[in-house]
């Protein structure tokens, strides 16, 4: 079938739900999800998001600016996080007027703890800034912001997953979408896309990420020949459920927890005096994996402990349910009286589309794409830089989805509507038709588990030039695996067999962006450690890295960081 | 450890009928039903079909009837099913779209009818509205919700009555009915003050016992029932116009 809509809005999580909100009844939006709005993976994001609202001691928005500028290795361009950090607190005031229901300081103000970066006067302690719900926080927004927007008459279609994005030489024409109930392909035509699909930990064996998150937009724009920027910069989080992956909360430590290795040791004292255990994802990960490495895990295995005894039965209750019941169902543990076993897991992608700060897509010159747009976890503005902070992921998203949101609605009448250039459903209907005749071949399965292996002994943490051969050998090896795999279901009704085995190209595609990058990248900085370049060196790499697809191999070149009131330093917390 | 698992399989344009198949599975007894679920998919039958995201009982997409009880294949672990066989279906009372995928569309559409969203008409302060920590307490339960439907599937008043709004309904309608911001709690109340609404709860509590985030489901419609009596029939005097 062929859908008709001025614009079409590609994931339902926060971003493109705020986005959506300063388009719908406007103008004729459609929003669709390769799953119900409500599952999208911003609901996973549990301690909060930060403004500096100063409801809990004094805070300013220099401040909040020079720790995700500081944070981020000074690799953050400086006009997006000048806008994040002023436009923080009318963005959290319209989430709690919309609904959002923000604990509470006993004058009924918006509630705010400490998390991991965040620090008063410039780098002196760790500050309250991180306003929440407990430690459901991306939940309850996702909810008050999906049923804002279905208010607002916002169309949804639910379970209906893009697999192709449709550019024209000069616009942006629509997409080609699989729907997972009847296995139709349907191209919706639209003068202006927006992607918002968020990130890909999936391409990790270790991840907090869910099952949705395979890069389709980041992948399906890049197969499109719009570059990818900063893709080396992978977060881990350090507080995964040992084994798992599942997250734990940053807010645990913000709460009061504290992180101990094999000897009891609090060693985060020896990695960051001041702030501790309250230090940046990157630095705080970097710092489990070492003590792991030296035999000071936990029994000398790889992992240590994050101790939240301390805190008592009620305030674990009161703050931390949600993890304090995973730690229970997963682990068999009460976290009131005993510590959770934790690694690092991959959480989150600096790196991704880039994007200027209206969203609007940028092509391999750097000049916006027409009609593209993206927005979260899939673009990169670049907010974060090398790191991102906690609760500074929510905040993008609500803040710059707004103004892409804002910025497509002015664009509508600039854009005219382009017919998709003959065949563009065709070759995504060929290329199913194909995958679906193929009945023997290597299995999906068995091909995304030896990608997460490959990626997380030797893409992730610590990183060097053999390692990373050695992995883009085989990543590419697999990509060539790929193109044999078969399918075991032929039908046409919720075909998850057809649709894994296309996010696997997916992930292949971006697992093969993100090494090529961290090869490219002769430094460490933030979430990227070289153990063959173990410092920062900003003669040579205070840049933004760009990858371009090309005929033969990945293109690389890149752009320079906007730096407007905190130039680079030592990075010491 | 090998388990046994016997699966609900149904293609409603394929099938003439539900028929189960059996697989067997190795796991390790700390591993999710979930992970059975993606060996079995992945290894040896891929055109088994669920639903699934987070995999921590976040998102609520794998609400399923494991062994009779509604419940999330992520939230149960293998470690708990020491039994020959383990039965998996799709949640009843719901239309089965294929295996174990069930229609949500009239579940969530019975949620929207009670307005889930914030009524305020006056124009909002510069900053926050006030809220007291005892006022927002009152909803600390019920924000837990995340519409898996695995109460409502749950509900044998649901099975028979297809007019009761069931559990999760009436659990999105108190969410906003005890939301001291919230402007319209009596038209809220008005709506649920009938025999398909909070009236149709007769107290079996099957909603409480399978409520993977431990709201106390049952207790919540009571409540409603009673601020119903309270604020629309003037028990103890309260009634507001």
């Amino acid at each position: 079938m062929l859908f008709a809509h001025d614009i079409v809005i590609v994931g339902s999580g926060l971003a493109g739900l705020r986005a959506a909100m300063e388009i719908a009844p406007a103008a004729d939006a459609a929003l669709i999800s390769k799953v119900y709005p409500t599952r999208s993976h911003s609901g996973a994001a549990q301690g909060g998001i930060a403004a500096a609202l100063g409801n809990e001691e004094p805070d300013s928005w220099e401040w909040h600016m020079y720790d995700t500028v500081k944070g981020g290795d000074y690799l953050a361009d400086q006009d997006a996080a000048e806008i994040l950090a002023r436009d923080a607190p009318r963005a959290i005031y319209e989430l709690e007027h919309l609904g959002v229901p923000f604990d509470r300081t006993a004058e009924g103000k918006i509630a705010q703890r400490a998390f991991g970066g965040h620090t008063r006067n410039f780098g002196e302690a760790a500050i309250r800034r991180a306003c929440h719900a407990a430690d459901r926080s991306g939940r309850v927004i996702l909810d008050t912001l999906y049923w804002e927007a279905v208010r607002r008459g916002l169309k949804v279609y639910s379970e209906f997953q893009m697999i192709d994005l449709l550019l024209e030489k000069d616009q942006v024409a629509g997409v080609v979408v699989y729907e997972l109930a009847t296995g139709a392909i349907h191209v919706f035509q639209s003068r202006i896309v927006l992607l918002a699909t968020g990130g890909f930990g999936k391409v990790y064996k270790t991840t907090s990420n869910c099952f949705a998150n395979t890069g389709d937009g980041a992948f399906l724009a890049y197969r499109a020949g719009i570059p990818l920027e900063d893709m080396e910069f992978v977060q881990f989080h350090p507080t995964g459920i040992y084994g798992l992956g599942i997250l734990i909360s940053e807010a645990a430590r913000g709460e009061g927890g504290l992180l101990r290795n094999g000897l009891g040791d609090r060693f985060m004292e020896k990695y960051a005096p001041t702030i501790k255990d309250l230090a940046p994802r990157d630095l705080v990960s970097r710092a489990i994996a070492t003590e792991i490495r030296e035999g000071r895990g936990i029994e000398g295995k790889d992992f240590v402990h994050l101790d939240l005894t301390h805190l008592g039965k009620e305030r674990l209750a009161e703050k931390l349910s949600d993890i304090t019941s995973f730690a229970k169902i997963y682990l068999g543990i009460d976290a009131a009286r005993e510590p959770i076993p934790v690694q690092p897991t991959c959480h989150y992608m600096m790196g991704g589309i880039p994007t200027n700060i209206d969203g609007q897509a940028l092509d391999h010159l750097g000049r916006p794409f027409p009609g593209l747009y993206a927005a979260g976890e899939c673009a990169c503005l670049s907010l974060h830089g090398a790191n991102r902070l906690g609760c500074n992921s929510l905040l993008d998203l609500v803040v710059f989805g707004r103004l892409a949101g804002r910025k497509m609605v002015q664009d509508l009448k600039d854009l005219p509507r382009r017919e998709p250039s003959g065949g563009a459903g065709d070759r995504s209907r060929q290329r199913i038709e194909k995958l679906k005749a193929r009945t023997r071949g290597a299995r999906t399965q068995t091909l995304r588990k030896k990608m997460r292996e490959v990626m997380m002994e030797d893409g992730a943490v610590f990183r060097n030039r053999e390692r990373l051969s050695r992995a883009l050998t085989e990543i590419r090896r697999l990509q060539q695996e790929y193109e044999k795999v078969g399918l075991d279901d032929r039908g046409s009704r919720f075909n998850s067999d057809l649709l894994e085995a296309l996010e696997l190209e997916s992930l292949l595609g971006l697992a093969e962006v993100i090494v090529v990058s961290a090869l490219w990248r002769e430094e460490s900085r933030g979430a990227h450690y070289r153990e063959d370049f173990p410092e920062r060196d900003d003669r040579n790499w205070l840049k933004h890295t760009l990858v371009r697809q090309a005929d033969q191999a990945p293109e690389i070149y890149s752009r320079p960081v906007t730096i407007t009131r905190f130039p680079p330093q030592a990075r010491k917390y | 450890m090998d388990l046994h698992f016997k699966i609900f399989r149904f293609d409603p344009q394929v099938d003439r009928g539900p028929y189960f198949r059996h697989y067997t599975v190795s796991a390790e007894p700390e591993e999710r039903i979930l992970d059975c679920l993606n060996r079995i998919k992945g290894e040896q039958d891929g055109t088994l079909s669920y639903r699934m995201s987070c995999g921590h009982g976040v998102c609520g997409s794998d609400g399923l009837r494991i062994n009779g009880t509604c419940r999330l294949a992520c939230q149960a672990l293998v470690r708990d099913f020491q039994c020959p066989e383990i039965v998996l279906e799709p949640l009843p009372g719901f239309k089965v779209l294929k295996d174990l995928v069930v229609d949500m569309e009239k579940f969530l559409e019975g949620i929207s009818l009670f307005r889930p969203y914030l009524i305020n008409r006056a124009d909002p302060p510069e900053t926050e509205r006030k809220q007291t920590p005892g006022e927002r307490e009152k909803l600390g339960e019920v924000i837990r919700c995340i519409l898996c439907a695995c109460c409502t599937a749950s509900c044998p008043v649901s099975w028979i009555d297809a007019r009761y709004a069931g559990p999760a309904a009436l659990v999105w309608a108190f969410r906003y009915i005890f939301d001291s911001r919230d402007e319209d709690r009596l038209e809220r109340l008005r709506q649920i003050d009938h025999p398909a609404g909070a009236w149709g709860c007769v107290n079996h509590f099957e909603c409480t016992r399978v409520c993977p985030k431990e709201i106390p489901v049952t207790k919540s419609i009571n409540q409603l029932k009673r601020e119903i009596g309270k604020k629309l029939r003037g028990e103890s005097g309260e009634a507001e116009k």
